[in-house]
């Protein structure tokens, strides 16, 4: 049966290079996908357009391509990436200036469409725009929007695919469709062919969050993976009936086991009877995961029906601020320490006259994580951290935080040390989740092509 | 039959992440026996108890019987979650960790064969 080969390069915005040259030298793939976007990256890129216009894309798709690019080109490997973020025609003009250096013929496809900052008061206008429970529909969070971007699914990617693209770059789009696109185009899939479009989406979520599905935060014997340190990334022998066997190159380390597999396929899927993709309707019930030798999975068996009339909108808005700093207090009486110190910190905050909206205060070692859950530590511990934070309204309010703790070594309980992390004022984030109807988006995505 | 407690920690999977103030928790089975044990056991209610110091929101449970899992989603978790919370885990990726303290009451019998899941050094200082 005919069959493709997939690779997951990137996961995240500051993710390893060593693991995707594997892929690229080694793992005889035809498509490389990168993952660059977390649900508040594009507030970080919208700051930094705000400072420069040619900016706006997550910056390490310089010399990821730098290193990349001669071998995809040589071995004619296609690059699909969303490090476009909120200026995905600047992230083409720096990948362009790379191939130029590099003296490389490339044909690079840009994305655009899913921003929709300028547009959102005018859907509301117009009640183009439903909410999704839990969040937010009121006018005050919507008029903050610092960035409002559609998840776009896996059309535009193949349609520049099917142009002749070598590189694919986007702004936001659904981290799956990458790797849909990439399995339809390989395959001559129609994207509406429910059954493998559901297939193509389930490959991507396996593979989209790369180390954590080859044995990375791994919660079986996770001791016994193999060489960690040398941990590969993921690719996937994606075949003509939908069907495809997950493994990682040969010499690496890692595990690809079903548990691996199995632990990154219900990964943050909510109600895996009703995934939603902009292609797609996924049920995750029906598919079969099976051993297919060492470090390799095959899976088979999603079952898709007809995609959404809605698209997922994603924004932020600033919604407050914090302050915070730890420090650790050791044995003798460590905990009783720390105590007072939370107490005088709360009185201090008062005295400064600090309008705190949250005090936070974790005790490392004891019950930072698991709270009321967690068992006490026999006897006395040897040393406790304590971090300290608090949510304010105002930036003034909250760059006084961090001013609170130093005094606190010379003027608190005794043997104060590692204090770390003391922060001037953070901005806090709120994200405002609501569906626009799908033509009213896609009626403005555009693939552009560049030939350098 | 005999049945012991024993805690989840011995035998199951755990990942857990994020969305939005939620945390959406895997729990993952061995074998199709301990599979129905934590199906008659670990009930959405008893994982809303678990949760209940710090966790505001209902809790939802979703079988997912083709791979031995069971997911659960615990609203108002997080803190306002991502960007918005103070909580070191932010993100709820150890949130799930946590409930691997849950024991069931299970017949050590399936448990034979079974990898189990603890640490050896931590088997060690259980011991001692």
């Amino acid at each position: 049966m005919q069959s493709v080969r997939i690779g997951a390069a990137q996961a995240f915005y500051g993710d390893k290079l060593k693991p995707a040259m594997e892929l690229a030298e080694r793992g005889n793939v035809k498509y490389l996908c990168f993952d660059c976007l977390a649900e508040l990256t594009l507030a970080i890129l919208q700051k930094d357009r705000q400072r420069d216009p040619n900016l706006g894309y997550t910056r390490d798709v310089v010399p990821v391509m730098k290193a990349l690019l001669p071998i995809c080109v040589a071995k004619g490997i296609k690059l699909i990436t969303n490090a476009g973020g909120i200026n995905p025609r600047a992230a083409a003009a720096a990948v362009a200036k790379v191939a130029r250096d590099l003296g490389l013929k490339v044909r690079i496809a840009t994305v655009v469409g899913d921003d929709l900052l300028g547009r959102v008061a005018e859907l509301r206008a117009q009640g183009s725009i439903s909410s999704m429970s839990g969040s937010a529909e009121s006018g005050e969070e919507l008029s903050k929007l610092t960035f409002a971007n559609a998840y776009l699914g896996a059309a535009p990617i193949y349609e520049a695919l099917q142009q002749g693209a070598d590189v694919v770059i986007t702004g936001r789009t659904t981290d799956t469709a990458q790797y849909h696109a990439a399995a339809a185009h390989g395959l001559g899939w129609k994207l509406d062919d429910l059954n493998r479009a559901a297939q193509g989406v389930v490959l991507g979520h396996i593979l989209e969050c790369t180390a954590q599905a080859t044995g990375g935060n791994f919660s079986g014997r996770w001791w016994e993976v193999d060489k960690l340190e040398n941990i590969g990334y993921p690719l996937a022998e994606v075949y003509a009936d939908g069907s495809f066997i997950v493994g990682k190159p040969d010499g690496t380390g890692g595990l690809v086991s079903v548990d691996t597999i199995r632990e990154q396929l219900l990964y943050e899927i909510h109600d895996p009877k009703t995934f939603i993709s902009p292609d797609v309707i996924i049920d995750m019930t029906t598919i079969k995961l099976e051993d297919a030798g060492p470090n390799k999975v095959r899976v088979s068996g999603a079952s898709g029906r007809a995609a959404p009339p809605t698209l997922k909108v994603v924004g932020g808005y600033p919604n407050g601020y914090a302050g915070e700093g730890r420090m650790v207090y050791t044995w003798p009486d460590a905990l009783p320490k720390a105590r007072k110190t939370e107490e005088l910190f709360r009185k201090l905050v008062a005295i400064e006259g600090i309008k705190a909206l949250e005090i936070r205060a974790e005790y490392f070692g004891l019950n930072a994580i698991h709270e009321g859950n967690a068992q006490p530590p026999s006897g006395e511990p040897a040393e406790v951290v304590l971090r300290l934070a608090v949510r304010t309204e105002s930036e003034r309010d909250a760059a006084k935080i961090g001013r609170i703790l130093p005094p606190l070594a010379i003027g608190g309980p005794p043997h104060m040390t590692g204090l770390s992390g003391v922060s001037g004022a953070r901005q806090l984030m709120g994200v405002a989740s609501f569906l626009v109807k799908r033509e009213l988006v896609e009626a403005g995505v555009q693939v552009q092509m560049e030939e350098i | 039959m005999q049945t012991k407690k024993i805690q989840l920690r011995q035998f199951c999977m755990v990942r857990s992440g994020d969305k939005g103030n939620t945390v959406d928790i895997s729990l993952f089975a061995p074998t199709r026996e301990i599979y129905e044990v934590l199906k008659k056991q670990v009930s959405a209610e008893r994982v809303a108890e678990f949760y209940a110091c710090m966790a505001s929101g209902p809790t939802t449970r979703y079988e997912v019987a083709n791979v031995l899992a069971f997911k659960f989603i615990v609203e108002g978790a997080l803190g306002g979650g991502a960007a918005g919370s103070l909580r070191s885990d932010n993100l709820g990726k150890a949130y799930g960790a946590n409930l691997l303290r849950l024991e069931v009451d299970i017949d050590p019998a399936l448990l034979k064969g079974v990898p189990n899941l603890c640490h050896p050094d931590s088997a060690a200082a259980i011991a001692a």
